[in-house]
């Protein structure tokens, strides 16, 4: 079976890349783009480590086949920061030291900015129920969901002075 | 392995001719399912016919008639977005929402759900109890099957060569819906026991029409049709619960394995089908 070009937009920037159909999104973002942030913990949409944003809805990339991904948006966690400026998620992460090894961190990361662009101000309740297709083998949870929560309050803060 | 072909297509007949043209093409709707069992090599389809690239196939449109009907790739998450959706079947809206996480709802479809064939499927008992039928597209033109009639058994359905579910559609709400499921962790497990009901109450508290399902608990999800004659004419008595749960258990074929014995399986079928008829005479504002 010969290869399929697909031409998809990842974090704004035009993307083309080959793949065979059944290649997963999550296999071609890191081998045919480059862009390893984005983990395999489980490859059964178990873990969360993968996590992306396509067209908007956070899905997890290895149950995704690349080529569904042709004329699509995807948000990777290479495109949170902006240049050397973390968002707020990813400092409150370090600040709470809400990662031991960090390899769930970019999924955590990925799922806790996409509750926040919709919602900023959720219940303690929410964000671990938002958050239960993530695994952390880790830090025991507590320090994300307190990292996730500073992040809201200093999201609706910077909201507040913006205003 | 070789890898399987990728197709597309942007209309239902173009759907239909590659998936009549190759006895080894699967339909590919969120793939939440299917992708796992590609790559666990418990399926290795010749082609995948991506269903969501057709118009109107994601997406809720209320029909003329007070029900909806509900294109096939609609990802669940996009069921609990639709307000008037929600408020005329919560039951089946929650059920679709009881899948896997955010990420796994995001994509996965009811469609999906109901044609990988899980006895265990959440969204089934609860889209049978409602009575709602799927729209299928086949070679020979379309055909509307109650959902019930699409499980033939674990892994298997009734479709035949080349046909898909189009649409699922639910009927006009008269009454209200629940749908609960037993599961040992409180998110992300396959359900031990599942069990939806719809119920139709008059103004004085009679029960008029009632259709009862259960989950988990054999081959495939089954309507449990004395279970709703058991209410129909009661005040939801103690008398008619018991023998509604009676009916319920009678019904069960359930497996054995860590999840739970078939005594538990049997036993907590009739336990969840009364909370869900009290759910549902909750949401229709009669109190049990
Ligand atoms: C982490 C995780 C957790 C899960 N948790 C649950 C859970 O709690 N409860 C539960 O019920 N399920 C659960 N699932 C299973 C799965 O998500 C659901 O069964 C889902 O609804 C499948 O829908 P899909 O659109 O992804 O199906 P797909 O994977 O696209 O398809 C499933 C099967 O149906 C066929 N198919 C798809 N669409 C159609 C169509 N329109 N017409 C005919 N055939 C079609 C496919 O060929 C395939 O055989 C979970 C899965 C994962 C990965
Ligand atoms: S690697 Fe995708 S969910 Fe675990
Ligand atoms: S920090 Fe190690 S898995 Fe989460």
């Amino acid at each position: 079976m010969s290869k399929l070009l697909v031409s998809t937009t990842v974090n704004g920037d035009p993307q083309q890349f080959l793949c065979d159909p059944d290649t997963t999104l999550l296999d071609a973002l890191r081998e045919e783009m480059g862009l390893t942030g984005s983990k395999e913990g489980c490859g059964s949409g178990d873990c969360g480590a993968c996590t992306v944003v396509l067209d908007g809805e956070m899905v997890c990339s290895c149950l995704v086949l690349a080529p569904e991904a042709e004329g699509r948006q995807i948000a990777t966690i290479e495109g949170v920061a902006e240049g050397s400026q973390l968002h707020p998620v990813q400092r409150k992460f370090l600040e709470h030291g809400a990662l031991q090894c960090g390899f769930c961190t970019p999924g955590f990361i990925m799922a806790s900015k996409a509750l926040l662009d919709r919602n900023p101000n959720p219940s303690e309740s929410e964000v671990r129920y938002w958050l239960a297709g993530n695994l952390c083998r880790c830090t025991g949870y507590d320090k994300i969901v307190r990292a996730v929560m500073d992040a809201a309050a200093e999201l609706r803060q910077d909201r507040r002075t913006a205003a | 392995m070789p890898s399987p072909a990728y197709h597309a297509p942007d209309t239902i007949e173009q759907a239909v001719a590659l998936l009549a043209g190759d006895a080894g093409a699967r339909p590919l709707s969120g793939g939440t399912d299917l992708i796992v069992q590609m790559r666990s090599g418990r399926t290795a389809p010749s082609s995948l016919v991506d269903l969501k690239r057709i118009a109107g196939m994601k997406g809720i449109r209320a029909s003329p008639d007070g029900g909806f009907a509900i294109g096939a790739a609609t990802p669940c998450t996009a069921l609990k977005d639709d307000k008037a959706l929600s408020a005329a079947w919560p039951g089946v809206v929650e059920a679709a929402n009881l899948i896997g996480s955010v990420q796994v709802r995001n994509r996965a479809t009811m469609a999906g759900n109901l044609c990988n064939a899980s006895p265990a499927a959440d969204s089934v008992p609860a889209l049978v109890a409602a009575g709602a039928t799927c729209l299928v597209a086949g070679p020979s033109g379309t055909r509307e099957v109650p959902v019930e009639e699409i499980p033939a058994a674990p892994g298997r359905t009734s479709l035949q060569p080349g046909e898909f579910v189009a649409e699922i559609r639910l009927p006009a709400q008269k009454g209200s819906d629940a749908y609960l499921r037993s599961i040992p962790r409180t998110e992300m497990d396959i359900a031990v026991v599942g069990a939806g009901v719809s119920l139709v109450v008059d103004a004085n508290g009679t029960c008029t029409a009632a259709r009862v399902s259960i989950g988990a608990v054999a081959p495939t999800v089954l309507l449990v049709e004395d279970a709703g004659a058991a209410l129909v004419g009661s005040k939801f008595d103690d008398a008619a619960l018991d023998r509604m749960a009676e009916a319920v258990r009678a019904a069960c074929k359930p497996i054995a394995d860590k999840r739970g014995t078939v005594e538990y399986r049997t036993a907590m079928a009739g336990v969840l089908a009364k909370r869900v008829v009290k759910i549902a005479l909750e949401r229709a504002g009669v109190s049990a």
